[in-house]
């Protein structure tokens, strides 16, 4: 039951603001469902994969989607997300929910200004 | 694209790669500005396209994620296959109420999250 919540909450955003779902499935899964930070953005991850796969598919139909330049920024990308989830095992769980709280402050900032 | 405008997308690119894995998060709020100002794209253009990031971030982030034991990938697909219900909602919403309350709302909900967050990890 939370997780279909977690879930809705979680399209709703994305469906309003195009982004957001990490922003809103990390917190959900520390504060109700009692997941470690490491665990939530790990399991965040899974979900992500999913909700951008069928969003890509869909702004693929329409003719949005364009693949090479897609590809450019994803190659570098791919690289940082292995550095992340490398980074993030030698930190303190702490440090990890310290740098999520400075990016829930920033993305809110970014919104109101 | 000049090489000026490849070298922002490759270092944008990083960072938001970066950031996902380091917090769970698919990476779209530096890959859609990456996009639109250096390669030029639209704003809608730029959100379809970089998805394509987002989805390859999710999925390599999950992987190596796993092989931490950080996954739990039963609740993850659960929340991936129920999110479309709620963009239904989300976009319903979006054209019936004006997006400076939208945007206001959404960083209230996040200031209220980083609240509760930094209580919970007795950061405060």
């Amino acid at each position: 039951m939370r997780l279909a919540a977690i879930a809705t909450a979680a399209g709703a955003f994305s469906g309003l603001f195009g982004v957001g779902g990490g922003t809103i499935i990390v917190p959900l899964l520390v504060l109700w469902l009692g997941y470690g930070h490491r665990e939530a953005t790990g399991t965040s991850l899974a979900a992500i994969a999913v909700i951008g796969a069928v969003a890509a598919a869909a702004h693929a139909a329409y003719g949005n989607v364009d693949l090479g330049k897609g590809l450019l920024v994803a190659a570098p990308a791919i690289a940082g997300v292995l550095a992340g989830t490398a980074l993030q095992q030698r930190i303190p769980e702490r440090a990890v929910a310290a740098a999520f709280v400075v990016l829930l402050l920033a993305s809110a900032a970014v919104l109101v200004l | 694209m000049d090489a000026l405008d490849v070298a922002g997308l490759l270092a944008l690119g990083f960072a938001a790669g970066t950031a996902g894995g380091l917090l769970g998060v698919g990476g779209g709020v530096l890959f859609v500005p990456a996009l639109v100002v250096f390669a030029g794209m639209s704003q809608l253009g730029a959100v379809a396209t970089s998805l394509v990031a987002v989805v390859l971030v999710a999925v390599v982030g999950t992987m190596r994620q796993r092989e931490y034991g950080n996954v739990r990938l039963r609740d993850g697909l659960v929340i991936g296959l129920l999110a479309p219900v709620g963009v239904l909602a989300g976009v319903v919403l979006a054209n019936a109420v004006s997006e400076r309350v939208l945007e206001l709302s959404f960083a209230a909900v996040q200031v209220g999250f980083a609240w509760q967050l930094a209580k919970e990890a007795g950061l405060r």
